[in-house]
């Protein structure tokens, strides 16, 4: 969020107008208070942040550290040795490579057909489409987890069952709805005015959509990607069921599961891989963070 | 839900231009700034800027609806950019939901999936053994409450500090933030893991600071929900709390000001001029969290090893998982998702009913 830098601090860049003197209530925060204010924002913020703060931390830390029982918030001889033990497990490399296919495909696959459909859907009235609609709202409440079994009797069939397919395609399903629904307030942002002139000037209707349309919708389509990254990402359900012989196809999620062990986890490896897994979603998310709140509110807007 | 959740668009754009514009325009025109000046960079951000304030009442959205019909149908063009997407989710989707509903009525475990028997048609058979076993009652009451927990709790901090950042400047603003959008981002498998550390009896922190010794977090079946519900809220109250905020900064000033000058007290404000402002916004964040704290898989498999010590942590999805891959009752597992899908399809019909309610215009 941008907002931090400017909105409340009433600033001197205001100029003094009459009619602004009465600022909105909110503004009449007495002294003391907003400084307890602050300083619970703070708090929080430390708190909110902790448990990542611990998991890179852990993840540089010696072994002897760890697995200690006085555990310190900080390290004084940093070490990369959960990192060299998590890159040198057999096909870490790999499973890093397999996830960013997986994530790539959907978020690209998903975003055009999205956007093919969002346009249908704010730039033409036809019949049902009040009803399309609908649907693609309820289809967004369905548990994904439900379809698992159905799926893998879907994928067996098709012959999917541990390839990098069995991942995609139902993601890109269940990426879909609420890409779509996302879509349409960046398309409708588009003026009316915009598709008429082209029209006019003889532009055909594919010419408009991937030449007009397609560059002024591209920031939407992105913020609507995060979405689809994110379900591809951290998929683990599907990454568990259908990957179930050949290990080579498999994600992230498993490649960290293998640290885990209920009675004698690696945490060192763990908190390494989970911050392997955690850094791409992160940078991501700070790049389109803008996009990001703004579209959702153009999702939950109409 | 127009009104107040369009300005949610507007609320990051605010801080670009808001300096230049407020004094500009004491009493904003309606539309003055709408169309023409939705340039490419700032998309719908810009655009419901200048709807929104000057509609404090009742969104119109007529306009604009009115400017589209006029241009036709296009035939089968809608048709056309609808088939990708339509064939995608028959295939995927609506077809497997029907797969689901079918097996849910058959006997399917192992023998059949292997070929070894004729699958047989059971009629309600699954489901009269699914509501006949005490287990399930137990898992299904288990699921409601655990996500009526984080929904109420998820809900309670997001708006808390959603009022929080409003009463603070920047700096503190931009730390609450920042620290928000890491947790949000945070993949629901690393976010697990790293509570389960955090909490871990032997090398954790947390049972350091509160001087817990060893106690296992994960032993007890109420201590171990309460680990993954302080997961799950730490891992989605940045939604509500964005969401909130920037609701409330959308409201225009002018409304304020004005129950200022008549004299309203700070809790007046927020109970008759904010909170009615901001209810079509709660309720899209309520039901989205009724939504996916319903499903939450994830979090329950890993923190507590696929559905806690002697299965005293399951929920619903995992239940389903666990009775349909790992003891290869396909069947069964099919007809808790059929359960669940029912359980969500109502909540959908609440969801729409809302919507309808407050004018929404598809």
């Amino acid at each position: 969020m941008s907002t931090p830098s400017a909105p409340t601090s009433p600033g001197p860049s205001v100029p003094p107008v009459p009619v602004r003197a009465a600022r909105p209530a909110r503004r009449f925060v007495r002294r003391p208070w907003r400084l307890a204010a602050e300083a619970s924002a703070l708090i929080v913020a430390v708190v909110v942040a902790f448990p990542l703060y611990w998991m890179v931390l852990s993840a540089f830390k010696p072994a002897g550290e760890i697995e200690s029982s006085e555990p310190r918030p900080w390290t004084l001889s940093p070490s990369l040795d959960s990192f060299r033990r998590v890159f040198q497990q057999e096909e870490f490399g790999r499973y890093f490579v397999n996830s960013v296919v997986v994530a790539v495909s959907v978020v690209v696959v998903s975003a055009l057909i999205a956007f093919l459909a969002a346009t249908a859907v704010t730039r033409f009235r036809f019949r049902f489409r009040t009803t399309l609609l609908i649907m693609f709202l309820a289809a967004q409440m369905v548990p994904v987890e439900a379809l698992a079994i159905p799926l893998f009797f879907l994928m067996r069939d098709f012959g999917q069952l541990n390839t990098l397919g069995s991942l995609i395609l139902p993601h890109i399903a269940f990426s879909l709805p609420f890409a779509i629904w996302m879509l349409r307030g960046f398309v409708k942002a588009v003026p009316e005015a915009l598709e008429e002139a082209a029209y006019i000037d003889g532009a055909s209707r594919a010419r408009f959509l991937w030449q007009i349309l397609f560059p002024l919708v591209f920031p939407g389509l992105v913020a609507t990607s995060v979405f689809s990254f994110i379900s591809a990402w951290n998929d683990f359900l599907f990454a568990k069921s259908f990957i179930i012989s050949d290990t080579s196809q498999s994600t992230l999620p498993m490649a960290l599961l293998v640290f885990y062990k209920p009675d004698d986890t690696d945490w060192g490896g763990v908190m390494a891989a989970s911050t392997v897994m955690t850094v791409p979603v992160l940078v991501f998310f700070v790049l389109v963070q803008r996009r990001l709140v703004s579209g959702l509110g153009g999702a939950v807007k109409d | 839900m127009r009104r107040a959740t369009e300005p949610a668009a507007s609320g990051p754009a605010r801080g670009a231009d808001a300096a230049a514009d407020a004094p500009a325009v004491p009493v904003p025109v309606p539309g003055a700034r709408t169309g023409a000046s939705a340039g490419p960079g700032a998309g719908p951000a810009k655009r419901s800027r200048g709807g929104s304030p000057g509609r404090p009442s009742r969104p119109g959205g007529t306009g604009a609806s009115a400017g589209r019909a006029r241009r036709g149908s296009g035939g089968w063009t809608p048709w056309l950019y609808l088939a990708p997407a339509l064939v995608v989710l028959a295939g995927l989707l609506v077809y497997p939901i029907y797969q689901l509903g079918l097996i849910s009525f058959l006997e399917y475990t192992q023998a059949q999936v292997s070929g070894g028997e004729p699958t047989t048609f059971q009629g309600l058979g699954n489901y009269a053994a699914l509501f006949g076993d005490g287990e399930f009652w137990r898992v299904l009451l288990a699921t409601v409450l655990f996500a009526a927990a984080c929904v109420v709790s998820t809900l309670a901090v997001g708006c808390a500090l959603a009022v929080l950042l409003t009463r603070v400047r920047a700096v503190p603003r931009l730390a609450l933030v920042l620290a928000a959008l890491g947790a949000w981002a945070t993949p629901a498998i690393t976010g697990s893991t790293v509570w389960l550390f955090l909490f871990d009896p032997d090398f954790g922190p947390v049972n350091r600071v509160l001087g817990l010794g060893d106690h296992s977090w994960t032993y007890g079946r109420f201590s171990a929900f309460a680990l993954v519900l302080l997961e799950v809220v730490w891992c989605s109250f940045p939604f509500v709390m964005v969401t909130v905020y920037a609701g409330i900064r959308a409201v225009p000033s002018e409304v304020l000001e004005a129950a200022a000058l008549d004299g309203a007290s700070q809790w007046r404000v927020w109970r008759s001029v904010l909170a009615p402002m901001l209810r079509p916004i709660l309720v899209v964040v309520t039901l989205q969290s009724v939504i996916w704290d319903f499903k939450i898989f994830t979090q329950i498999y890993v923190m507590t090893n696929g559905g806690g010590i002697a299965q005293q942590n399951l929920v619903l999805n995992v239940y389903a998982y666990q009775k349909a891959f790992a003891s290869s009752e396909y069947s069964l597992g099919s007809a808790i998702g059929v359960v669940m899908l029912l359980i969500l399809l109502a909540v959908t019909l609440v969801y729409l009913r809302l919507l309808r309610r407050q004018g929404e215009e598809l």
